[in-house]
């Protein structure tokens, strides 16, 4: 349903976004990661046509967002980063403007209206001026106000900033089951958020696609995937690591409670995780090592993503 | 068809944005208190001893100075401050239909606040019987005038994120309208320039433009004039909001 060619946006001599491709189809999520200041805000804004692309091309539900703008705008639910408001308008006030503009009238906007409030819970604020509002219940308007024509594209730029956890929870889920019929593009620094609700992820820094594929994919991008992990009790660390030696590419002694060792076991072939955690078993079982724990390790989002972007971030700040 | 939708849908939102804050009651007071006081004591509206209001009519151009800046002087600034010119322009709307939808909205507001000096209007009815035909060109006249205003106030606001800017640069523009045609000004200009010059700048202050409608003369050119005022400034509004999104 989104299409994004070879998309450039140069402010000046800076390129903000550099020859970004993606596609994002009906029943995807697709969340947006990067560094602050690498492109995300920027690529949105051009996606929900704000800012015109300075090269490439987006087409937006079949439509060109800068040739046919008015159709391509009409399927878009935008909330964009830091979700305003106007201040003195109230949340009813303000959910009626945009269902207007969204083409809404009579029984239609009122139904409309209900819809979004009861989706993201503004009933206890209906009629207090945004100005008033909490942060949360601020952005939860603005996203109210994206929802509001139940459109198959939705571009959320920081969906669940300034929420409590309880509220990021509830936004997450709604974003997962949103997801099942819409297009969603959403953008977060978040990371366990790409897990809970992404089918798909971008990273981007300095205005490029650096990595992309499924949460699981990217996991298994971490050095720590496949590793197994384990805690064993009445033997000497020396002892695990020296028999894990014979198995494992590399031992980590990691720190545990008292007369707990606990090991972190790299296998030689990434490839082969069953077989290596089967070994590792195997083998405690025959020393006769007491085992409190043993798991093979997902690979942690937050690693992988400071492994492609930190080298960047590093230079920059040199 | 559809734009108008549109355009009637940001009018609304505009025009509720001045009176469910103070801003419309003040300036309401404030316009009133002013066009008063200007038409009775410093405009000797007694002593001249004739129905009409050209005592009246004669302080707009200076009223609306400030005035009229003032109520303009957030439409797109506080727009961009708040963030919400992003979400209003990726709306289903063109920034046309929301550059015409926010003049409209503060133009009525304006015209409004005018029509709120019917007394002066009952005033004159009942001390004398004036020609109410001068009385309505003065006031489709002092109308036109404010809408010249009011979209140069939105050009400065569309360029500005600060309010403050916004409502010194129009004053300062709108200040200039009214100086090139003054007759004190033009009267010194004169001295050292040739009068075609002079008379060129005077063709573009209001002044010159808005005298036909205090006399009763709705002239089409005078009326021409204040339409490509408002054409031009909501024109460049456009360019500056443009200019904005392109980087």
């Amino acid at each position: 349903m989104i299409k994004v060619e070879n998309l450039v946006k140069s402010f000046g001599a800076k390129r903000a976004v550099d020859d970004i491709s993606f596609n994002v189809e009906r029943g995807e999520v697709l969340g947006f990661l990067g560094p602050n200041g690498a492109g995300k805000s920027t690529t949105m804004r051009i996606i929900t046509g704000f800012y015109p692309p300075t090269e490439g091309r987006i087409t937006v539900g079949g439509y060109d967002i800068v040739e046919d703008p008015m159709a391509a705008k009409r399927l878009i639910g935008y909330l964009p980063e830091n979700a305003p408001g106007y201040a003195d308008m109230t949340v009813h006030g303000f959910l009626a403007f945009v269902a207007e503009l969204r083409g809404l009238a009579g029984d239609a906007k009122k139904k409309a209206i209900n819809r979004a409030v009861e989706t993201c819970f503004l009933e206890s604020v209906l009629y207090q001026t945004i100005d008033t509002l909490s942060k949360g219940y601020k952005h939860r308007t603005c996203l109210a106000q994206s929802i509001i024509h139940d459109p198959d594209i939705l571009v959320l730029d920081e969906p669940t900033d300034g929420l409590d956890p309880n509220q990021k929870h509830e936004v997450r889920g709604l974003i997962k089951r949103m997801g099942a019929n819409k297009a969603i593009v959403f953008s977060t620094h978040i990371l366990e958020e790409v897990e809970a609700a992404c089918t798909r992820v971008i990273i981007i820094d300095r205005g490029k696609i650096v990595a992309s594929g499924t949460p699981h994919e990217l996991k298994a991008r971490s050095e720590f995937a496949g590793a197994v992990r384990l805690a064993v009790r009445g033997v000497t660390a020396a002892a695990v690591t020296g028999k894990l030696g014979a198995l494992a590419a590399r031992t980590e002694i990691l720190p545990g409670p008292d007369g707990q060792v606990v090991v972190r076991a790299y296998p030689r072939d990434r490839g082969g995780n069953a077989a290596f955690v089967g070994s590792i078993a195997e083998l405690a079982q025959r020393e006769q090592w007491k085992v409190d724990e043993i798991y093979v390790e997902e690979g942690r989002m937050d690693e992988v993503f400071r492994s492609i972007t930190l080298p960047d971030t590093v230079r920059r700040a040199a | 068809m559809n734009s108008w939708i549109n355009i009637k849908a940001i009018m609304k939102r505009e025009l509720g944005g001045y009176f469910t804050s103070p801003v419309a009651y003040v300036f309401l007071v404030i316009f009133l208190l002013l066009t008063g006081f200007f038409t009775f004591t410093v405009g000797n509206f007694f002593e001249r001893g004739e129905a009409s209001l050209v005592s009246f009519f004669t302080w707009h151009p200076w009223l609306y100075l400030f005035l009229v800046p003032a109520a303009g002087m957030r439409l797109w600034s506080e727009e961009r401050r708040l963030g919400t010119m992003e979400l209003l322009l990726t709306m289903p709307i063109t920034t046309w239909q929301a550059i015409v939808g926010k003049f409209l909205a503060s133009w009525l507001f304006l015209i409004i606040a005018l029509a709120l000096t019917f007394p002066v209007w009952i005033t004159v009815n009942w001390l004398g019987s004036p020609d109410n035909g001068v009385i309505f060109a003065g006031y489709i006249g002092s109308a036109l005038l404010a809408g010249a205003y009011l979209a140069i106030s939105c050009m400065t606001s569309a360029m500005t994120r600060n309010q403050v800017i916004s409502f010194i640069v129009s004053v300062m523009i709108c200040l200039f309208l009214i100086l090139a045609g003054f007759t004190p000004v033009t009267d010194l200009l004169v001295r050292w320039a040739s009068p075609v010059l002079v008379q060129t700048i005077a063709s573009f202050s209001v002044m010159t433009h808005f005298e036909g409608f205090q006399r009763g003369v709705i002239d089409l050119r005078d009326v021409v004039f204040f339409a490509s005022v408002i054409g031009f400034a909501l024109f460049t509004t456009g360019v500056v909001i443009r200019g904005h999104r392109a980087g």
